[in-house]
């Protein structure tokens, strides 16, 4: 019997950039075909070629053994290929059931026949276990479900082909294992599935298969049986891959931060309430929780951009809760923004102007009054760059041009240009691939053994286990409760929904 | 070499785009006199060498030329710090204005003296008039674009009122009386306008590049415009950046009126700007908001003008060529560049 999908040398270029480089892949009926890669691997241009939002320059596809020609998500959606994107693509003020027919409405004349369309999505929904009130307004749903609406979107398109770009990215741990409980059960009802990731973790838990791209080209597919965490790493990122160990040595019993009782008004974002910790020089401090809890406005009352009401945050025993941000910065905090677009970096300066941010005023770099020593900038940054493995076609090119990684070793070393005394790390990795991760990981760890403080904001579980000796869970503003990483997930997914009760022991 | 990379070779050419655009505009231009009955070569011609036939043709264009660039770097300051100083013609004007007072009322000083506190005059009036609206968007969040284009039109209806009334000089003209020559700045090259204005001008030019590209303040400003949230992050104060270049953009602006009062004019004649804090704006844009840029651009819009009057008296086309070439360039260059300066970034 014929694959279900079959791509015969696929190739896609785009100015300067080959994606896809002869690319064949089998995918099975009724599998779970995991894809795997770094960012710029190729994978979502893979699938968007698939699904027909780009034109291949060479290459066929075939469904069920026959030759297919898609010129369109249309034609791909008529195939039965349906796509579910990373970025969710419902329509927020429309009904969940609204959401599901749009654009497939069943008529009767020229009307909407709702009740016709009630009894095909509730069928649907029985048939695949998938439980949505219908009724809601799609845009005040959870993203989960929000991701739910959006595969009985695809499933009501009648697809037996499901892909799923990244779908966990913008999930909660609770999240990913309901998503991953829904998927295997779509696999039993008969459907099959590519699923498109760079987490390890969920590719074990739910693909039969997987095939790894890496730059372009495809490095192998093989069956997750006789695949290990390690092999996959080294197949996507070409060498071997080091997973962030701590280090043995214990914190120190010094304080690097204190924060007491500190609160602030909700504007502009989440209000926080009587939060009280401190960082022991050498100890990273994870903070965990589902996003939109006060992480955000957690870093910013930290580094001076959002005003105390209440309490007191001192570095190094003295008293910074009303420093500017730039009297922060020169006694010692650093920090690393959780957007490095919006405001991590100046997209538009250059590698050496990003570099130089913050510290322009300052001799040796200023000299006289007014001016900036151009020669030493450049040496300045030339060094940066060289230390920090900046991988950059020039000192004088915009930051713009550099990949994500790269973006981010640009801040990192700014940020790190100053004695620091303490890190705050906001989602520091987030869009990063597997090598520039480790990177960073790498260096957090390094700050660490150095006996420097950091506080690790992140989505991402895993990121903050491995790295933290504690972990902080925040919860609509609050500190719900403190957890040793090694604590089972169980009990980080309670606190992270807000049920202190059961694990505060 | 592939012929594609020869291609794209040949299109990184620096300033391709801007030439192409020009040679087009010209193109059009000739286009618009044939459809209308015009000769348009030898329109073209009388344009030239109105514009660079003669030294006193080249006087006239760089004379023309001084008073865009005043205002383009004005312009270009604001914009450089995120500000959309839409009101640099009110700026002008009353820089005009305040050093044609200072001009004739102070007649105790000797020469250079007087002639620094009267262009400094011009300055701080330019500045004090930009600095109504940083203040609203400081303390209100008024959008400058508004404000200041309204602020525009006071100072046009305001200086007209004072030249038409209380200043007025004797005689049918509404202007104000002669500065004294104390105060005046030096022609260089009669019987043409050409005054050291222009040299004025270029000194600003690169006192403003040297000022954003080479001082902390300047990068820091920079900062502000591409990306105040990060700029602030890494505690550069925004709100007083901004103010700082607001005020500035005035000043320069203010200097440019002063520049044609003192060095052109000899006075405050009513009307004497055909809306040169209007053209300053598209003439930064077609610079690259970069300083050299606008040099060369305000030369580009100053040829047009110089070579326009003579063309007119010489062949009986209207004005009206240099005009359209004029805006051709402008919605070739300056425009595209704006949208996608304002709404593409806003955007991301």
């Amino acid at each position: 019997m014929p694959p279900l999908l079959e791509v015969r040398g696929l190739t896609k270029s785009f100015p300067g950039v080959l994606a896809n480089d002869h690319i064949d892949l089998e995918i099975e009926e009724g599998e779970i075909h995991g894809l795997l890669g770094e960012n710029g691997a190729g994978k979502s241009v893979l699938m968007s070629t698939i699904y027909s939002l780009y034109r291949p320059d060479e290459g066929r596809i075939f469904l069920r053994g026959r030759e297919v020609h898609m010129v369109s998500p249309a034609s791909a959606i008529r195939c039965g290929v349906g796509m579910v994107h990373q970025h969710l693509t419902v329509v927020p003020h429309l009904r969940v059931w609204e959401n599901i027919v749009l654009g497939e409405e069943p008529r009767r004349g020229v009307f909407l026949a709702r009740r016709e369309a009630f009894r095909r999505i509730e069928a649907l929904c029985r048939e695949t276990g998938l439980q949505l009130d219908l009724h809601a307004w799609t845009g005040e749903l959870p993203i989960g479900l929000q991701q739910r609406v959006e595969i009985l979107k695809m499933l009501y398109r009648g697809a037996s082909l499901l892909i799923f770009d990244e779908p966990t990215t913008v999930l909660t741990p609770q999240e990913v294992d309901q998503l991953i409980a829904y998927l295997l059960r779509l696999k039993e009802g008969g459907k099959t599935i590519i699923f498109i990731s760079h987490k390890l973790r969920e590719v074990f838990a739910l693909c039969d298969r997987v095939t790894v791209l890496r730059r372009g080209r495809k490095v192998g597919t093989i069956v997750i049986a006789d695949a290990s965490e390690e092999k996959l790493a080294e197949m996507m990122v070409g060498r071997k891959v080091f997973s962030p160990k701590r280090g043995e040595e214990k914190p120190k019993e010094t304080v690097v931060l204190a924060v007491e009782h500190v609160s602030t008004l909700p504007e502009r974002g989440k209000a926080l309430h009587g939060l009280n910790f401190v960082v022991h020089n050498g100890e990273i401090v994870g903070v965990a929780g589902v996003e939109g809890n006060g992480q955000t406005e957690l870093a910013e009352v930290l580094v001076g951009l959002r005003k105390v009401r209440q309490g007191k945050i001192s570095l190094r025993g003295e008293d910074i809760t009303f420093a500017s941000p730039k009297e922060r910065i020169k006694k010692g905090l650093a920090h690393i923004p959780e957007d490095r677009h919006r405001r991590g970096t100046v997209l538009d300066f250059t590698v050496t102007e990003n570099l130089l941010l913050g510290f322009e005023d300052e001799p040796p770099i200023r000299r006289g009054r007014w001016t900036i020593d151009l020669p030493l900038l450049r040496r300045f940054a030339l060094s940066r760059v060289g230390e920090f493995e900046i991988a950059t076609p020039g000192v004088d090119v915009p930051v713009r041009i550099l990949s994500g990684g790269n973006q981010q070793k640009v801040v990192l070393a700014r940020e790190l240009s100053r004695p620091v005394s303490l890190l705050v790390a906001c989602q520091p990795t987030r869009g990063l691939d597997v090598a520039a991760t480790e990177y960073v990981h790498r260096k957090l760890l390094d700050l660490r053994k150095e006996g420097k403080g950091v506080i690790l904001i992140s989505a991402d579980l895993d990121e903050i286990r491995a790295l933290s000796d504690r972990v902080l869970v925040l919860y609509e503003g609050r500190i719900i409760g403190e957890l040793a990483p090694q604590s089972d997930e169980y009990q980080f997914g309670l606190l992270m929904g807000g049920k202190s009760l059961v694990a505060q022991g | 070499m592939s012929l594609r990379d020869s291609w794209r070779k040949c299109l990184s050419f620096p300033f391709l785009s801007e030439i192409v655009a020009i040679l087009i505009a010209f193109l059009l231009g000739s286009l618009v006199l044939l459809f209308t009955g015009y000769p348009p070569g030898q329109a073209l011609r009388a344009l030239f060498r109105g514009a660079f036939g003669s030294r006193n043709a080249f006087g006239q264009t760089l004379t023309q030329a001084t008073p865009i660039l005043f205002t383009a770097l004005s312009f270009l300051v604001s914009f450089r710090a995120g500000i959309f100083n839409i009101g640099v013609e009110g700026q002008f004007l009353m820089g005009a204005l305040v050093a044609a007072l200072a001009g004739t009322s102070i007649k105790v000083l000797p020469f250079p003296v007087h002639l620094l506190c009267a262009l400094l005059a011009g300055g701080g009036g330019g500045a004090l008039w930009a600095l109504f609206p940083a203040w609203l968007k400081a303390r209100f969040g008024a959008h400058e674009v508004i404000t200041t284009m309204m602020m525009s039109y006071i100072a046009s209806y305001f200086t007209s009122y004072l030249v038409n009334y209380p200043c007025k000089a004797p005689g049918w003209v509404a202007q104000t009386h002669p500065v004294e020559r104390s105060a005046l700045l030096p022609k260089i090259l009669p019987p043409t306008q050409l005054s050291f204005t222009f040299v004025v001008a270029l000194a600003f030019a690169f006192f403003v590049f040297y000022f954003l590209f080479r001082t902390y303040l300047g990068f820091q400003i920079r900062a502000v415009g591409l990306n105040p949230e990060a700029a602030s992050n890494r505690g550069i104060p925004i709100a007083s950046h901004q103010i700082l270049a607001f005020l500035l953009s005035g000043f320069v602006a203010g200097i440019g009126g002063a520049g044609e009062v003192l060095g052109v004019h000899g006075k405050f004649v009513d009307g004497f700007s055909p809306g040169y804090g209007w053209d300053g704006i598209a003439v930064s844009l077609v610079g690259r908001l970069h300083p050299f840029g606008c040099v060369f651009a305000s030369l580009l819009f100053g040829l047009l003008r110089a070579g326009g009057m003579t063309m007119t008296r010489v062949t009986k086309v209207p004005l009206d060529l240099s005009l359209i070439i004029q805006a051709l360039v402008i919605v070739f260059i300056a425009a595209p560049r704006f949208i996608r300066l304002v709404f593409l970034r806003r955007k991301e």
